[in-house]
């Protein structure tokens, strides 16, 4: 029954994905007192820009056309690898996990030389942050993960990740599942540059970080990158929700259809839900001093560290002395 | 002339003779102001007005807050005078703009550019030897350099991407650090002083209210005050009183929209979607009083030309009430937030000394520590009756910009109900006085406490008792070398929160 809704997942994604920035901005309209722009304000955004044509600096080479590209494929991709309450992710092999980190990174790399390529200061300026920045996040997410990885089964692979991670789950490793749901948080919201760390509101090219990166571009290109990063805060949303909301609902629900149907709705719900607490953190808080980005970042990366270092430690059980390891052979 | 004195005194918006105005040998004059400085002067005006082809005459207008008086001093200089700025820093911005308009050159000035980009109004003389035909750009001029490694250069503006004014920004950094920001204005220069020159015609008042827009009223009470006092006009005193409304009305929406926009460039969306609209409330009850949010034609040469019957004065009254309630809670946020708390402390500070070696003014000077305020200082108007408390923070930094902002707002709102109170009782209805003809031969120095700080005009009447010369020195002018020195070693990120806190106009710059 599973293999019928095998592409569903990544079309979802592709789909809903501008509606989270859509609604992070109507929580942030109404914390305003401000009726705020339509949900679905992103998509019209995209199909206009879609039409528009585009114009293109005499100082720029096709590292700046494919920049865009580039960035959109990444994402597109990563999206084919990142499960979705209980659909299957049609792409699934072990180490996949560090193939979505690479693929962010080959987008952000393509981005960045895109920005120099303009050879502005200001973009020149947002690549380095951009750049500083992700190197601190990339730990905190690949740690993360990682320790995830050990506790849930052993398997590299996210779809392993996320049906290993149930309640019961929740129940015996809460606290390293906690740890790595704090660093997740702070990687969703350094990668889609919000509020601490980014606003993705400001017209202040010198504040900026991603925003800068793209000043040069428009039409389809800037299409393809408004695209690109609502695809990226869905995939990494999804990371984080597959983690906290682990609803497999299989157990009680006998039929397949309706538990798929069950868990992916609660995924969706997750979903919008993580996006109406992004847009109540960027109503109530301020943006933090630049220079402090990094201690914030590197603080994401020691509790990776730290979670990964607690689910390598062999945890003993209070009744009988079985670790992980055993319980995990077990559970196969 | 007067022999033996060195200076002349005088009084806010009080005219004296021309011929008072001791006139000093060149040594004497930097001595004399060096000195006046020295003992807690500020430089409030310095300036040339032609005489004959060869010569001019520099007159320096120094604020004296000890003995709340001014002092004029003057002297004649020729193409060529030893520079002011080696004894006295805040003379440097007023000797580039002596330079450039006049191609008088002062010699030893550290940093000699022009301002404001525009042919020196002595054609044949410049002061950087340009032909008299060249085309000067705005912005085209020498900036200072850094070089070496990950040192680099970034240029902002003059258009920008917000909707603000033109203004170009350079800053020197290395890595994220800014080593040196330097600032090119000159954009929006219209030649307004120029223009004032054998005034005052129908034009004059127009040229006034919009020589800083967000300013109309500060710049039009220094005008008028000007005028009546050369004219001998006593103002009514229900105008006086009306004008002060005015005067703390625009300092209310000012400080509100910009404590909102404050918040705004950290990010911290509750006040600044508040102020925002509070500061369209303050706005409004301008609106009420004339009919204009920015207080157009409302202050005129002889008083005011609307009036505030006692049903508006209780309608402003309950208004403000409710206003200030609701700036009290936005803004109470912004200093209970620690996250807008760690952006706004320790952000681009400046000392107190620093302070009064530019010669700041106004909140800029007040977040340092300095009790500078005309309104307490050199009262002139209705503040010679109804004081205004000084407000200072210690502190320097743009917590203490903004705080010194809120404080003001509180005491505004309290001035404006003592105002309204006063209104009230009052039983006079006359608005305008008849305003006569000028006295000539004579120079008057205008002051008022703009919402930005110390608005100085400076008028000298030919002999026919029309204006010979005309200067304005709008906030502005004196702050925004506050702004430069505010960003060394900062983040760079972090400028347009100094800017903000600063809040400085071009156009009043520009003139």
């Amino acid at each position: 029954m599973k293999h019928g809704f095998r592409y569903l997942d990544p079309l979802l994604g592709l789909i809903l994905a501008p509606m989270l920035l859509g609604i992070i901005n109507r929580v942030k309209s109404w914390f305003g007192g401000r009726q705020g722009p339509p949900l679905m304000q992103v998509y019209f955004d995209i199909a206009k820009l879609l039409r528009k044509g585009a114009v293109y600096s005499e100082t720029t080479s096709w590292l700046f056309r494919a920049g865009p590209i580039v960035s959109l494929a990444a994402m597109m991709t990563a999206l084919f690898m990142v499960p979705f309450g209980n659909l299957q992710a049609p792409l699934s092999f072990s180490g996949d996990l560090i193939l979505l980190a690479y693929l962010l990174a080959l987008a952000r790399f393509f981005t960045v030389l895109a920005a120099l390529d303009t050879g502005s200061a200001f973009e020149g300026m947002g690549a380095s942050r951009e750049v500083q920045f992700s190197a601190l996040a990339e730990p905190a997410l690949i740690l993360g993960l990682a320790a995830v990885a050990r506790i849930s089964g052993g398997t590299l692979s996210l779809s392993g990740i996320h049906h290993g991670v149930t309640f019961s789950l929740w129940f015996q490793s809460g606290l390293i599942l906690s740890l790595v749901t704090a660093a997740l948080s702070v990687v969703f919201l350094c990668e889609n540059s919000r509020i601490p760390v980014d606003d993705p509101n400001t017209h202040l090219e010198l504040t900026m970080i991603h925003e800068v990166m793209v000043l040069d571009h428009n039409g389809p290109d800037l299409a393809f990158i408004t695209y690109g990063a609502a695809l990226k805060m869905w995939l990494l949303g999804a990371l984080l929700v597959s983690l906290v909301l682990p609803a497999h609902t299989h157990d009680l629900i006998p039929i397949d259809f309706i538990s798929t149907l069950v868990d992916t709705a609660i995924a969706l719900c997750g979903m919008f839900l993580l996006a109406i607490l992004t847009g109540i953190v960027e109503s109530r808080m301020a943006r933090v001093k630049m220079n402090r980005v990094p201690q914030l970042l590197i603080g994401a990366s020691a509790i990776a560290a730290l979670a990964l270092a607690l689910a390598v430690q062999p945890v003993k059980e209070k009744n009988g002395n079985r670790t992980h390891e055993t319980q995990v052979t077990y559970r196969n | 002339m007067v022999i033996g004195l060195k200076t002349a005194t005088l009084y806010n918006a009080t005219a004296i003779g021309l011929s008072e105005v001791p006139l000093l040998d060149s040594f004497e004059f930097r001595h004399e102001v060096a000195a006046q400085i020295q003992q807690g002067g500020r430089l409030s005006a310095l300036f040339v007005m032609p005489q004959g082809l060869d010569h001019a005459r520099m007159f320096a207008v120094i604020g004296n807050p000890q003995q709340s008086a001014l002092t004029v001093c003057s002297t004649m200089v020729g193409s060529r005078y030893e520079s002011l700025t080696t004894s006295v820093p805040q003379a440097h911005w007023f000797e580039r703009e002596i330079a450039e308009q006049w191609g008088i050159v002062p010699e030893g000035h550290p940093w000699l550019k022009p301002i404001r980009f525009h042919a020196s109004y002595h054609p044949g003389q410049d002061a950087w030897q340009r032909d008299s035909g060249a085309e000067i750009l705005p912005g085209v001029a020498p900036y200072f350099r850094v070089a070496g490694e990950e040192c680099h250069e970034v240029a902002v503006g003059p258009v920008h991407a917000g909707v603000i004014e033109p203004g170009h920004f350079r800053f020197q950094c290395h890595g994220e650090i800014v080593l040196n920001l330097e600032i090119e204005l000159g954009y929006q220069h219209r030649g307004i002083e120029r223009a004032l020159i054998g005034g005052p015609n129908k034009r004059t008042l127009h040229y006034m209210e919009t020589l800083a827009g967000d300013t109309t009223i500060g710049h039009a009470t220094a005008y008028c005050e000007a005028l009546e006092s050369l004219a001998g006009t006593s103002v009514p005193m229900r105008a006086q009183a009306i004008r002060g409304i005015a005067l703390e009305l625009e300092r209310l929406a000012c400080h509100t929209g910009d404590l909102g926009a404050l918040a705004d460039d950290v990010g911290y969306l509750p006040t600044a979607n508040y102020c925002g609209r509070l500061r369209g409330d303050f706005l409004n009850s301008t609106a009420s009083l004339c009919g204009n949010r920015f207080g157009r034609s409302l202050v005129r040469p002889g008083g005011v030309g609307f009036d505030l019957d006692q049903a508006r004065i209780e309608q402003m009254s309950d208004k403000l009430a409710k206003a200030l309630t609701d700036v009290d809670g936005a803004v109470r946020l912004l200093w209970n937030s620690p996250s807008v708390q760690s952006r706004f402390e320790d952000c681009g500070t400046l000392s107190l000394e620093l302070s009064r070696q530019l010669g700041l003014v106004g909140p800029a000077a007040r977040a340092c520590g300095d009790e500078v305020d005309v309104r307490h200082d050199f009262p002139s108007g209705i503040y010679r009756y109804h004081q205004v408390a000084v407000s200072t923070v210690g502190a320097g930094d743009v917590f203490a910009r903004a705080f010194v902002r809120w404080l003001e707002i509180q005491r505004s709102v309290a001035f404006i109900q003592q105002q309204l109170d006063f209104l009230k009782k009052l039983k006079t209805t006359t608005l305008l006085a008849p305003v006569g003809k000028m006295r000539g031969d004579s120079l008057i120095v205008s002051l008022v406490e703009g919402w930005r700080g110390e608005i100085c005009h400076v008028g000298i009447t030919n002999s026919a008792g029309q204006f010979a010369h005309y200067k304005v020195c709008d906030p502005s002018f004196h702050n925004w070398s506050g702004l430069a020195m505010a960003l060394r070693n900062q983040q760079i990120s972090d400028f347009p929160l100094n800017n903000k806190s600063f809040n400085l106009s071009y156009c009043g710059h520009d003139l």
